[in-house]
């Protein structure tokens, strides 16, 4: 009996709950993947700690530790990565043939998003347990308690997915792996542009404050900053929330557009 | 019976008729042909790359849509019908499109979820066909370290994990050693004699489509130069041609002499002769009683019979090495199906 005798499309969600296990299980046995992103980001946490630790000294300085300061950007090169292993991984997928191969079969691209997204979250989840843990054994702290480090790791999950809708849309793009890997410096960049070194209002460069004024890393930064430093800070939090969420929609819409009309068959 | 969409399936067989694909700047990849292949058949579609093969393979497939020209695959149309044509079919793409990273077992679990199999078929119908490929003791392995061979068994159980009742086999035994390939061509022998599933199998090794195929495409620059069974294409093109060496190299005169009521004589072996047959290989007892009632001996007889390689020639002009050789040096024929990289 073949599916055309049956006559029934799969269901959503064993579609999604399959792609996301594979997804899992491809980022999970790919130490290549893993390794890099979340120790990177631990290496210029350590190195910017310990040579910039005097910034702290500066007037009007928020806090006391620069390495508490600095955590909040290692929640967010996590996003970097994320943008890069998501694309490489559909984009590695294109060229190898396995979505035409998905193409064959009675396959919703909301399945596929969803699916592909999974493996970005895992490791999210786990940089970011990762960041808390090392960040707090090397004498960080986080103001706002156990309940903020749940909020903080609530928030750079979803940057984490915001970052990785945006490498959907690049492995679309992209003809080749290596081309996805290509965008690294250009995000990078775009994330150094913004508070990641200094508080905005400690910034006397113009240009470069007014840049890290508009870039939303900057508030996404600084909602992770607040729950170290200052506590609950409504405000950060609905701007840091606000603009993950904004990405996120925003990407997931264009990628998901982008796969449906990749995905087009007769 | 019924498709997704209500509409009754006539056959297992692939009806086109003048499909066309055309590509950046006017190329015509697949310029207007027409097959027809039976239920239960194997179809060998041979050509060289860039003859356009995949190209109609994809079109089939309803992975690319055809401009122009119609095509019916399992009793759907695959412009109108595509799912139900995809419900119906399983694929085996140029590459083995799998995860490096799963294992048998996981793309098997993952194929099925994809199609809607229920879980307990799903599991069951996966492990028969990873036993069937012979991949039992590799299941559980990463694909990543599989070998070209294990890869393209896997590719092909995946493409029979929902029963598809027509199966498209895109160059399966590209760059695969003579154990894999013999291993295919008997899996993919067996399911259309003992499963009556449907083959489109696209090759360029004529000695794949001799073996396998019951009928035979020619394509070549995106046109079916000829099409028939392979003994209709072999006859059409000439007649068998016998040689014959004594064991006494004075003897070859003789040899011709007795060889040249059964045909015209053509250049043989310096130390034979040859003659193509009039009636064909059944003269061949003939030929063996006349040298015995001469008492001339023979030191080596041999039947040469047409082959494809032959047809492709007599068709296109070149030889199917010489338009492969063609094709990589100026490059495929046509703009390729940008989402796979794949030869036309």
């Amino acid at each position: 009996m073949s599916d055309a005798d049956r006559g029934n499309r799969p269901p959503l969600l064993l579609q999604i709950k399959e792609l996301a296990r594979r997804s899992v299980m491809r980022t999970l046995r790919q130490p290549a993947q893993i390794v890099p992103a979340t120790a990177f980001p631990l290496i210029l946490l350590a190195i910017n700690s310990a040579g910039l630790d005097s910034a702290a000294n500066l007037p009007g300085f928020p806090t006391d530790s620069y390495l508490t300061f600095a955590l909040a950007f290692a929640f967010l090169q996590a996003g970097v990565f994320a943008v890069i292993g998501t694309g490489q991984n559909l984009a590695e997928d294109n060229v190898n043939g396995f979505f035409s191969r998905m193409q064959l079969t009675p396959i919703r691209p909301a399945a596929l998003v969803a699916g592909q997204l999974a493996g970005t979250l895992a490791l999210g989840l786990f940089q970011a347990a990762t960041y808390i843990g090392v960040g707090l054994a090397a004498g960080g702290h986080i103001e706002a308690g156990i309940p903020g480090a749940l909020v903080l790791i609530a928030l750079a999950t979803l940057i984490t997915l915001a970052f990785g809708s945006i490498g959907l849309i690049a492995g679309m793009r992209a003809s080749t792996p290596e081309n996805v890997q290509g965008l690294f410096p250009v995000i990078f960049v775009f994330l150094f542009m913004s508070s990641m070194a200094l508080p905005r209002d400690l910034i006397e460069t113009d240009w470069f404050r007014t840049i890290a004024t508009y870039n939303p890393v900057s508030y996404m930064i600084e909602g992770i900053r607040s729950l170290l430093i200052t506590g609950w800070d409504a405000e950060a939090l609905a701007l840091g929330f606000g603009c993950a969420l904004t990405i996120l929609l925003i990407s997931l819409t264009v990628a998901t557009a982008s796969i449906r009309s990749r995905m087009v068959r007769t | 019976m019924s498709g997704r969409n209500g509409s009754q399936p006539q056959d297992n067989g692939i009806e086109a008729q003048g499909l066309v694909r055309e590509f950046k700047g006017g190329i015509r990849a697949v310029d207007g042909i027409d097959l027809r292949v039976e239920p239960g058949e194997i179809y060998g579609f041979l050509g060289p790359n860039g003859a356009g093969k995949s190209t109609t393979v994809h079109m089939l497939t309803t992975l690319l849509p055809p401009p122009a020209g119609s095509a019916r695959v399992a009793g759907y149309d695959v412009v109108g019908e595509g799912a139900a044509v995809r419900d119906s079919i399983g694929a085996a793409l140029q590459e083995a499109a799998l995860d490096p990273n799963l294992t048998a077992t996981e793309h098997m679990r993952l194929q099925g979820a994809l199609h809607g199999i229920p879980k307990a078929e799903r599991k069951r119908r996966g492990q028969a066909l990873i036993d069937r490929v012979g991949l039992t003791e590799a299941a559980g392995r990463k694909v990543g370290g599989y070998s070209g061979g294990m890869k393209r068994r896997l590719d092909l159980a995946l493409a029979l994990l929902h029963r598809p009742r027509v199966l498209f086999l895109d160059e399966p035994t590209t760059g695969l050693d003579i154990q894999s390939r013999t291993a295919l061509w008997d899996e993919v022998a067996r399911l259309s004699r003992d499963e009556g599933v449907t083959v489109f199998l696209t090759t360029q090794y004529l000695e794949e489509a001799d073996q396998l195929a019951d009928h035979v495409g020619i394509i070549d620059r995106g046109v079916i130069v000829a099409e028939g069974t392979t003994q209709a294409l072999k006859a059409e093109i000439g007649r068998p041609t016998v040689e014959v060496v004594p064991t006494d190299h004075a003897g070859r005169t003789r040899v011709a002499e007795l060889l040249e009521p059964f045909g015209e004589l053509v250049p043989g072996s310096p130390n034979g002769a040859a003659v193509r047959l009039d009636d064909g290989r059944e003269e061949l007892a003939d030929i063996i009683r006349a040298f015995d009632t001469a008492d001339v001996r023979i030191a080596n007889l041999e039947l040469h019979a047409p082959g494809l390689s032959d047809v492709f020639l007599a068709k296109t002009g070149r030889s199917l090495e010489g338009a492969q050789a063609e094709a990589t040096g100026q490059g495929e024929t046509g703009e390729q199906p940008t989402f796979e990289g794949s030869s036309a």
